[in-house]
């Protein structure tokens, strides 16, 4: 015991890493990531590394429907992303952002097929408030019984995704289309009611632009306004707040209305916007993806759409692979997975360094 | 020398840029007690918990008896009979003190919980504790976490234990208890490394002094030769006046009216029972007490953060005579009363402050409603926390660092210059120099006094009986949630004071 060396290896805090610094390391740690990938793959498939990463970019983005189709997938991860943000930077556990996507998505799809004939503008309002509501409620109930008996937002906002599942579940039944074939199928394929319009031959410009606009306002709402100075306080430290003279509760159930909202728009434009149809699978999972989107950004929203974009051209390039290449789903995820892995573990390196431990004649020489 | 215990040689360690500790070489000899003196932020903290296996030095060694060492975490230490009772208690809230007292010892060994009572008994019974084993944690008092933090350390067997400002958070009475307890290990043969900044306790309870000064090794003296100047000359690197200034109350009129205030907490208990009393412009009124004893709910109270029960009172009278009722109302609705309200809270990152935000950020919290439409103002935020670094002299980074990485005593400058800064008509400061040093506590001391000067009526609720009996005009007892007496500053007797804390009510009123 007396005798025992200097440990082979410490981790020591870093100082703080310059911006160009912190980048090169992020940047490299997605090229390990790829390499890996690539190691991977060719271990399973015996396929060369460079073709599989050719095949992946042309799979996300080789031709002008697939690029589309990926930036439509980024743009509403991004949306939830920029939904979420508030929330958590609030320190308010909302994991219910797939109910909140799935309800938005369900009111649309019960306006696109009760309010068809309406005149486009005020169909696409219905469509627009409609979803922001369901969304808002969503989002307001667990608020509320956090704000007034301190209920844990964490279970209600996951068990509010399961109402909103059953929920979807119910009127897919219902509005069944054919008779029997247990989904809604595409609606209003007819007179295309409610469907975004094509801008630049594709229905997905909408949705990127609305994005875009929702991520620079975002930005502003969280930085500098008095909102997001409220929410920034709240999220620190609630006695602080209380000191401050801001209302925890008001700020805790606006929020979550923002928020919900915001998800609840996702749901209209993955309903409005591209599929056309709901289902109980609508959110896709998304809701939960975009928790680590929001907190990888640190809730800023411009980075929430870079790294949307980076898994969007992840999980495109991989499905493309598993397709090629005869493999299933599960390939797909494991790339994202390894990809994610190396991100995260990046994030250790700009905040730590490793010692190793000096050689003998090293050590002994002071 | 056979009597050595511990040495250290050229032991370094580095944070990032920061040099917390620049080749320290001192011994430690057996079975004394010795004082590790030095400001806030001087390595005492750092450079105990590399001998206690937290941190790993970046340059130079340690030895013990003689022999070098690796330790290379707390087991390490334990192994080699070294404990340590950190300042935040390393406890699990929901266990046992016994429970406490065993976690991360050997896994395989059957739990017997009578024989782990009847060590606790030993351990007690040996140096003067009182520890019941099947007390849950967090239904002990802070005395009671210490106690058993110091029982755990022995009950690993520590021979060399090193307590981190244990005094802090004690009253006089416990403090007493355990200078005791301290003295019976030194008879038993321990060691004990304290780390403080109390003067009179150094003098009181060690055989030795070493001091630190930004880092470095400055010496170590016996006790018995040093005085409190000379020993804060060392620490400081210059000659400190230690005298607090009082300047007589000039045009005092009643600022804050106080009457039958009480207020209960979640639980139903009396925090507050009928307290009434005045504060006047240009005078400090100190409000001493056991802690615990209704000094937070009687600030947060009138700041407007505590409901209060019906029939509370308390009335703040404005410079142009103007009375507000500040009962019922929240702490807004108070400031756009305009009533100028100054509030330095015990929790300085938990409430003053928010700990993830700058100094800039921070300035803002209390007025952040005051820019354009929806939008905060950052200019003037930035301006004011600019002029409170150059005032203060706080030391930090920039205005945009996170104000929870800088020392205690610079975060105390942040929340007490942003508060002058209001130019409150009342100041009420709570602990206001727990935890400081003394040349940011007698800069405290001076800014109090300033605010004094110039009118505003200062609450100071303090702990040190010394510095309240030196620094205020009137001192206010309370003792459990009432008020057992006000005493006159300058004829108040330190003796009288512990009667009215600890509810002994002979003593006379002022």
């Amino acid at each position: 015991m007396h005798n025992s060396r200097e440990p082979w290896l410490r981790v020591a805090k870093r100082d703080g890493m310059s911006f160009p610094k912190r980048l090169a390391v992020r940047l490299g740690a997605v090229l390990i990531s790829l390499l890996v990938c690539g190691i991977v793959i060719y271990a399973i498939t015996g396929i060369n590394p460079v073709e599989v990463y050719s095949t992946m970019v042309s799979g996300a983005f080789g031709t002008r429907t697939r690029l589309w189709s990926t930036l439509k997938e980024a743009a509403l991860l991004s949306c939830i992303a920029i939904g979420l943000a508030p929330a958590f930077k609030m320190r308010f556990w909302n994991i219910g952002a797939e109910g909140q996507v799935l309800i938005g998505g369900m009111i649309t799809a019960g306006c696109m097929i009760y309010l068809s004939a309406l005149p486009a503008w005020l169909l696409f309002l219905c469509m627009f408030a409609g979803s922001v509501v369901a969304g808002a409620i969503w989002g307001l109930l667990p608020a509320v019984f956090k704000a007034k008996w301190n209920t844990n937002e964490t279970l209600f906002t996951l068990m509010m995704n399961y109402v909103a599942i059953q929920l979807t579940s119910f009127f897919v039944a219902k509005w069944e289309n054919p008779y029997g074939s247990n989904t809604v199928g595409i609606i209003n394929q007819q007179g295309q009611e409610g469907w975004f319009p094509m801008i630049f031959s594709t229905r997905y410009f909408i949705s990127l632009v609305l994005v875009l606009v929702l991520s620079v306002l975002m930005f502003i709402y969280l930085k500098y306004t008095k909102h997001g100075y409220e929410i920034s306080v709240v999220g620190a430290s609630e006695n602080t707040a209380r000191y401050a003279g801001m209302q925890v509760g008001k700020v805790t159930i606006r929020t979550m209305l923002l928020s919900g909202g915001i998800c609840g728009l996702a749901g209209f434009m993955a309903v409005a916007g591209a599929s056309h149809t709901i289902s109980v699978s609508t959110a896709g999972g998304k809701g939960f993806t975009a928790i680590i989107v929001a907190w990888l950004a640190k809730f800023n929203s411009f980075t929430m759409l870079l790294i949307s974009l980076l898994l969007a051209f992840l999980e495109g390039g991989a499905k493309e692979i598993a397709s090629k290449c005869k493999l299933n789903d599960y390939a797909s995820q494991m790339v994202t997975g390894i990809i994610l892995f190396f991100i995260l573990g990046s994030e250790f390196f700009i905040n730590y360094r490793l010692v190793f431990r000096k050689s003998e004649k090293e050590g002994s020489g002071k | 020398m056979e009597n050595i215990a511990l040495s250290l040689r050229n032991v370094t360690k580095r944070f990032g840029s920061v040099i917390a500790n620049k080749d320290v070489s001192m011994d430690i000899r057996k079975g004394e007690i010795l004082a590790l003196l030095g400001e806030n932020g001087s390595g005492k903290t750092t450079l105990m918990n590399m001998l206690s296996g937290i941190y790993y030095p970046d340059g130079g060694h340690i030895e013990l008896e003689g022999e070098r060492v690796n330790i290379r975490d707390p087991r390490d230490a334990f192994a080699l009979g070294i404990g340590m009772v950190h300042q935040h208690f390393k406890l699990v809230d929901t266990f046992t003190a016994a429970e406490n007292l065993i976690i991360g010892l050997d896994p395989n060994k059957k739990l017997d919980r009578r024989e782990i009572a009847a060590s606790i008994k030993e351990i007690c019974d040996r140096y003067g504790f009182i520890v019941d084993p099947d007390k849950k944690v967090y239904e002990m008092s802070v005395s009671e976490k210490q106690t058993l933090e110091i029982v755990k350390v022995l009950y690993r067997g520590a021979n060399i234990l090193i307590l981190d400002e244990p005094t802090a958070v004690l009253t006089p009475q416990e403090t007493e208890k355990l200078f005791a307890v301290i003295r019976n290990m030194k008879k038993d043969n321990k060691t004990v490394i304290i780390i403080t900044h109390k003067l009179n306790e150094v003098l009181e309870i060690s055989d030795r002094v070493a001091i630190l000064r930004k880092g470095e090794y400055i010496d170590t003296v016996p006790t018995a030769e040093a005085t409190a100047a000379s020993l804060t000359e060392m620490m400081v690197g210059e000659k400190v006046d230690l005298n607090i200034e009082r300047s007589e109350v000039k045009d005092k009129y009643v600022r804050l009216a106080v009457s039958h205030l009480s207020c209960i907490d979640e639980d139903g208990i009396k925090k507050l029972d009928d307290v009434s009393f005045e504060a006047y412009s240009g005078e400090i009124l100190g409000i001493a007490g056991v802690s615990g004893n209704g000094q937070k709910e009687l600030l947060e109270a009138i700041a407007g953060l505590q409901p209060a029960l019906s029939g509370s009172s308390v009335i703040f009278t404005n410079q142009e005579g103007v009375d507000n009722q500040l009962i019922g109302k929240s702490p807004s609705k108070i400031r756009n009363l305009g009533v100028h309200l100054s509030f330095v809270p015990e929790d300085r990152l938990g409430m003053g402050l928010v700990g993830s935000m700058g100094m800039a950020d921070n300035m803002m919290l209390k007025d952040y409603k005051k820019g354009h439409g929806i939008f905060t103002d950052r200019k003037s935020p930035r301006t004011l926390a600019k002029q409170v670094q150059d005032e203060l002299q706080v030391v930090t980074p920039g205005i945009s660092t996170p104000v929870s990485r800088l020392s205690g005593g610079n975060v105390q400058k942040v929340l007490v210059g942003r508060e002058i800064a209001a130019a409150p008509s009342v100041l009420m400061t709570a602990y206001a120099v727990r935890g400081l040093d003394i040349n940011t506590s007698y800069t405290i001391y001076q800014l109090l006094n300033e605010q004094k000067k110039k009118g505003v009526a200062v609450v100071y609720v303090g702990e040190d009986l010394d510095v309240l009996m030196e620094l205020c005009d009137r001192i206010l007892v309370l003792c459990g949630g009432k008020v057992s007496g006000i005493l006159d500053g300058r004829t108040a007797k330190k003796e009288e004071l512990g009667m009215l804390m600890t509810g002994r009510r002979e003593a006379v009123d002022a």
